[in-house]
């Protein structure tokens, strides 16, 4: 317990590490916002002073930083530029979009994972070994963009299963009651199976594209992990002691080498982090990502500021989560 | 002795190419797209710029190997001039960022104290970053040029290296050949530069060469939304980006073919890394 509190306590500095970067690259973002907004000819200079005085960067660095640090503890991340909201609002209302369709690929990527490995790791050199080799081998080597775009060519153009790639939910339907803001949960919330399927056949593409990509490291770890638990000694000793092949597998061997497989699965969760803003852009999906995208076209820093936050703290938790999950899996691992 | 070495190291290449057909594909396959990348604006058969409206959005053809643009522009030129431009930016990435990581780690490593706490934090902060938002930050806060993207690039890597270097450097810096050079009158930078860099070389260039691919799917991500590399700049990442509009209408070769080179590439970047890691390092041997 008291090591899960002090792993708590250790990111704190990187949280505030995070912070320091976070201000650091979006003050020296190129144009100055105050001149950038006060272009049309009409404004004077005196205009423009008194603009920058009102966005505070005609102060120090470390006043500026101070402020915004403070603005910070109070949940205010700032005004978007150019839709007029606060940046809270703004992440607040696409966030659940984004969580839904990276929680969903994960999911999907590691229900297909986990048994691949596992069975590739009990037959090597079987059929569905090098399946599992071809696919992680294809999978880190396929650009999300162009997997996306390779899927809504077959499914949506040549097959026409698949509804057109554009945001979350069919233009002819009405989206659930808010909830969590998360279209299929809110959906089933309401008991409504028209627009859970809508929004759920909306969300395939998408995901399978951000699953694919995470399928490769975990099926290669999973792998990997079981061929050295099932070489071991314990489960030789296992074996010879005449256990059930069922337990053999699940209980002496997929659970010691689960511990690798839970630490990629955290980094992977990572990487998809990244990859949902590519996989937004091909999907119109009206994400954090798609959000942050618009504010780097339009120069507009506090959105991008509250984005990489935003981003930067679900990985720390993503982190933390994978860390205390190991050593409840693996008490030797806290030593 | 020397003559020795080179003999046994041929043996390991052959012994890793002759075993594994993959190897041999993978080293082939990366000789051709580094020919292309140096020989490609002369052997494009069209100009990679020139627009033709009488021909666009035309399918590939015998005349138009990969088709056209929505341009009229021959996608097959675009696709081998811009070899070059993403091979450029994949290799300045990585050089940069396992020279000047390399650099940093080795020197921390060695004298630890102070800047090694203090870098380590620095890394720390920086791994904390989904590492394609950073880049994606950097460049928008740097500025929208190509160069930027490099060193972007670079700068989502520079992590892996400079943990690398230092981890290496600590282990060797008390073993005996250091001591004798410093009793041979060694001082430390010579002793940094002429024994201990050279001793961590080969898991660096490992490292360097399993980044590759890595490096050239994030600088086509990165142009992909539109950072750095500007139309009508034949690139493969912002290739994908113009062909996306046609994808949904069935024109599906504008955005396939860069999208296809770019697979290809980080494909033959990712065996021929596992290759040279099986030829500098068998102990890692998978």
């Amino acid at each position: 317990m008291t090591r899960i509190a002090l792993r708590l306590l250790s990111a704190i500095p990187t949280l505030f590490g995070v912070v320091i970067v976070t201000f650091l690259l979006t003050r020296v973002l190129p144009g100055d916002p105050a001149v950038f907004f006060a272009s049309n000819p009409s404004m004077s200079t005196d205009d423009i002073a008194a603009l920058r005085e009102q966005l505070g960067l005609d102060k120090s660095l470390i006043e500026q930083f101070w402020i915004y640090l403070v603005a910070l503890f109070q949940g205010d991340l700032g005004n978007s530029l150019t839709t007029g909201q606060t940046v809270m609002t703004e992440i607040i209302n696409r966030l659940p979009a984004s969580a839904e369709l990276t929680v969903f690929a994960f999911l999907l990527a590691i229900g297909v994972s986990l048994p691949l490995g596992l069975a590739a790791a009990l037959r090597p050199g079987s059929l569905i070994d090098h399946l599992s080799r071809l696919i992680s081998t294809l999978g880190v080597s396929m650009p999300t963009f162009v997997t996306g775009l390779l899927l809504i060519y077959v499914f949506y153009f040549l097959l026409g299963v698949a509804p057109e790639p554009i945001g979350r939910m069919d233009p002819f339907l009405f989206d659930p009651p808010k909830v969590t803001g998360m279209l299929t949960v809110d959906a089933l919330i309401a008991g409504d199976m028209e627009v859970f399927r809508a929004a759920f056949t909306q969300m395939i593409l998408p995901a399978v594209t951000m699953a694919l990509f995470a399928l490769a490291p975990l099926t290669r770890m999973t792998r990997a992990a079981m061929l050295g638990t099932l070489g071991s000694e314990f489960v030789r000793t296992a074996r010879a002691s005449g256990l059930s092949r069922r337990k053999i597998i699940f209980t002496y061997a997929f659970r010691n080498a689960l511990l690798p497989v839970v630490t990629t699965m955290g980094m992977t969760f990572s990487y998809m982090l990244g990859a949902n803003v590519l996989v937004e852009r091909v999907f119109s999906w009206p994400g954090i990502g798609a959000f942050a995208m618009d504010s780097i076209i339009n120069l507009d820093y506090a959105p991008l500021q509250g984005f990489m936050l935003v981003m930067a703290a679900i990985f720390i938790l993503v982190n933390l989560t994978t860390d205390i999950v190991v050593t409840i899996i693996d008490p030797r691992a806290s030593k | 002795m020397k003559s020795r070495a080179m003999q046994d190291r041929w043996d390991v290449i052959r012994h890793v190419v002759g075993g594994n057909p993959v190897n041999l594909i993978a080293f082939v396959l990366f000789a051709l797209i580094c020919l292309a990348a140096l020989l490609g604006p002369v052997l494009a058969p069209q100009d990679p710029l020139a627009t033709n409206a009488a021909f666009a959005l035309q399918p590939p053809s015998t005349q138009f190997w990969f088709g056209t643009d929505q341009l009229g522009r021959d996608i097959f030129s675009r696709v081998l001039v811009a070899t070059r431009l993403d091979l450029l930016i994949a290799f300045g990435a990585v050089g940069l960022s396992c020279l000047l990581g390399s650099l940093i780690g080795a020197m921390i490593g060695y004298w630890g104290g102070f800047w090694d706490g203090a870098t380590s934090r620095v890394v720390d902060v920086l791994m904390a970053f989904p590492l394609f938002v950073l880049a994606m930050a950097t460049v928008a806060a740097l500025g929208n040029t190509v160069a930027n993207v490099i060193y972007a690039t670079a700068v989502i890597n520079l992590p892996f290296y400079i943990r690398l270097a230092r981890a290496e450097v600590r282990v060797r810096r008390g073993l005996g050949y250091v001591e004798a050079a410093r009793v041979g009158g060694s001082g430390d930078w010579r002793i940094l530069i002429r024994f201990l860099l050279p001793n961590i070389a080969s898991p660096l260039v490992i490292q360097a060469s399993v980044n590759l691919g890595w490096a050239v799917l994030n600088a086509a991500g990165l142009s992909f939304l539109g950072l750095g590399v500007r139309p009508p700049t034949p690139e493969w990442g912002i290739m994908v980006a113009e062909g996306a509009r046609f994808i949904a209408s069935g024109e599906w070769w504008v955005a396939a073919f860069p999208g296809f080179a770019l697979m290809v590439t980080v494909f033959t970047f990712n065996l021929t890394g596992d290759a040279l890691r099986d030829i500098l390092d068998p102990r890692m041997r998978t």
